[in-house]
């Protein structure tokens, strides 16, 4: 079983610092297509400040409940926009789960993972199938839960929740738009894949590689 | 291909922008100390008066932080370039012009903007400073008719604001200042057209693409696709659609005023805003619909991006006051 601790969970935000500016371009691409073109200036912006707010700390005297709370203060300042309080509540959220708990066991960092979705969804009062990024990670949530119950490890269902939300951000193009600036577009925004769904799929996968050995 | 723009750092364009309107404008405007995101009317806020944040991202000015002076907005929080600001600066704006009467969030309706505006007025409910929120959904081209409050706000929020503004100077209750804000949007109807594209400072590349020959009706301010992507016309055919769809969701009778806004996106200039102003003022007169007061120029931009927006203001003897009130700001002046 694997054990993460606070300078681990340090590592995992600079390792999706550094998946989201290589794929800053991408995103801004695929936005500029049913929305405002801006999605992956606000993803790269926002974990870069979480990332250096949780470096700044001192990972030995702060637990992860503070750090994830830390990051999810510097992103949505950072950013405003929709992601900011997206990706702020789910870091709260899941700093909420893992309250008291100095190392993560699987258990813990699968809760956490789910909470993050919950937490997104709560905000953005999204349901899956509107074409958001809920469509990865509402999925993504789901199979880390039923990997790990299934007696899998955390590498596991890690892994199972990168490919759910894979197949999910890809679900999004033959789905019309009902939530977010792309609604707007309607019939439009078929064909398309949403940038929120898309970008998801690398914080989870960012997620899976830096947690993971 | 990068676009060209004269800026030091992409990343720092907003903030400089902000020093540079803080330096051009000391007589109106105030920063907050430790919150360079939330920019205060130096006249304007005053106890007993309801208080007016305005807000959004930032690439549309003069929106919103020229609207912010005496009779119209008292503060406004702004975000990265078309992006809503986060919480904080918009929590900032809501306390430092909070006069005991309550204060009025307005913005347009997009879900970053409400977000980000809900969550700071959870917050400001814990300094025990109520918040009421009005939003503007004047966008005719952004969904349909029996969906209103699904659209978006674009260059209407002009008319909108400067009624809330007046109601507030006017030192009218909470109350009736939110119903005359709703009461705006519900008679603003704005269609715009868009010929060509911005680029964001941060990566100086087109945000959409269109053809050399093509326009495209109902383009929303952050080039959001419109609802109809055709060749380019003429202008009075051009306006002549625009005007076709807001007076029809408008259907004004014989004699009913109107006020006028004719914005450009961005680099579209006042010749060609004009020209549509011409023709708007022909197809008013053939109805039979009185121009009360016209506005033509910058009002709501979309950064460099070429186009236009129409946008009719339905008066009634309430509304006209609200419009005629005076108001000194920034960017923007009506004695």
């Amino acid at each position: 079983m694997t054990t993460i601790d606070t300078a681990r969970l340090v590592a995992m935000f600079a390792t999706i610092a550094t998946a989201m500016s290589a794929d800053r371009d991408r995103l801004c691409a695929l936005d500029g297509v049913i929305g405002d073109a801006d999605h992956g200036i606000a993803m790269e912006l926002g974990f870069s400040a979480a990332r250096d707010a949780v470096v700044a700390l001192d990972a030995g005297a702060t637990d992860p409940t503070t750090l994830l709370n830390t990051a999810a203060k510097s992103f949505l300042n950072a950013v405003g926009a929709s992601s900011g309080p997206l990706y702020a509540t789910a870091f709260m959220r899941g700093a909420a789960a893992v309250k008291g708990r100095a190392m993560l066991d699987d258990g813990d960092v699968v809760a956490l993972f789910q909470a993050m979705a919950k937490g997104i969804q709560d905000r953005g009062k999204a349901e899956p199938g509107e074409k958001t990024m809920i469509d990865a990670w509402a999925p993504a949530a789901q199979a880390a839960g039923e990997t790990l119950a299934s007696g899998k490890d955390l590498a596991g269902s890690l892994e199972a929740a990168a490919q759910a939300a894979k197949a999910g951000a890809e679900a999004t193009k033959s789905m019309v738009a009902t939530k977010g600036r792309a609604s707007r577009l309607g019939e439009r925004s078929l064909g398309h894949t949403d940038p929120g769904a898309a970008s998801a799929v690398t914080v989870i996968e960012a997620m899976r590689d830096a947690l993971t050995d | 291909m990068q676009t060209k723009k004269i800026i030091n750092d992409g990343n720092r364009a907003v903030d400089e922008m902000l020093e540079g309107i803080l330096a051009a404008h000391p007589r109106h405007l105030k920063g907050v100390d430790g919150s360079p995101r939330s920019i205060i009317a130096r006249d304007g806020p005053r106890q007993g008066k309801v208080g007016l944040v305005i807000g959004g991202g930032s690439g549309h000015e003069p929106s919103f932080l020229g609207f912010v002076g005496k009779g119209l907005a008292d503060a406004a929080a702004i975000g990265n370039v078309f992006a809503s600001p986060p919480p904080d600066p918009i929590l900032e704006c809501a306390k430092a012009v909070s006069g005991g009467a309550g204060v009025l969030f307005m913005y347009g309706n997009y879900a970053g903007d409400v977000m980000n505006f809900d969550m700071a007025a959870e917050m400001a409910a814990m300094d025990d400073i109520e918040v009421r929120t009005v939003l503007s959904t004047d966008d005719v081209a952004s969904a349909p008719r029996d969906q209103r409050q699904k659209r978006r706000g674009v260059a209407g929020n002009f008319f909108i604001f400067k009624a809330a503004g007046a109601a507030s100077d006017r030192m009218l209750s909470f109350d009736e200042c939110e119903r005359i804000a709703g009461k705006a949007n519900d008679h603003t109807f704005t269609m715009g057209v868009a010929l060509s594209p911005c680029s964001l400072p941060q990566t100086r590349r087109p945000n959409f693409e269109i053809g050399p020959d093509e326009m495209e009706i109902g383009m929303g301010i952050h080039g959001e696709p419109g609802i109809a992507r055709g060749k380019l016309k003429t202008a009075n055919e051009i306006t002549d659609e625009m005007l076709d769809r807001i007076l029809d969701e408008m259907a004004p009778t014989r004699g009913d005023k109107v006020a006028l806004l004719v914005n450009s996106l961005g680099s579209t200039p006042l010749m060609e805003l004009y020209i549509m102003n011409r023709r708007v003022k022909q197809r008013l007169d053939d109805i039979g619909v009185p121009i009360h007061a016209t506005w033509v120029g910058n009002y709501c931009t979309s950064l460099e991006m070429a186009g236009a927006s129409i946008t009719l203001h339905q008066l009634d003897s309430e509304l006209q006051t609200m419009l005629d009130h005076p108001c000194d700001c920034a960017m923007f002046r009506a004695d």
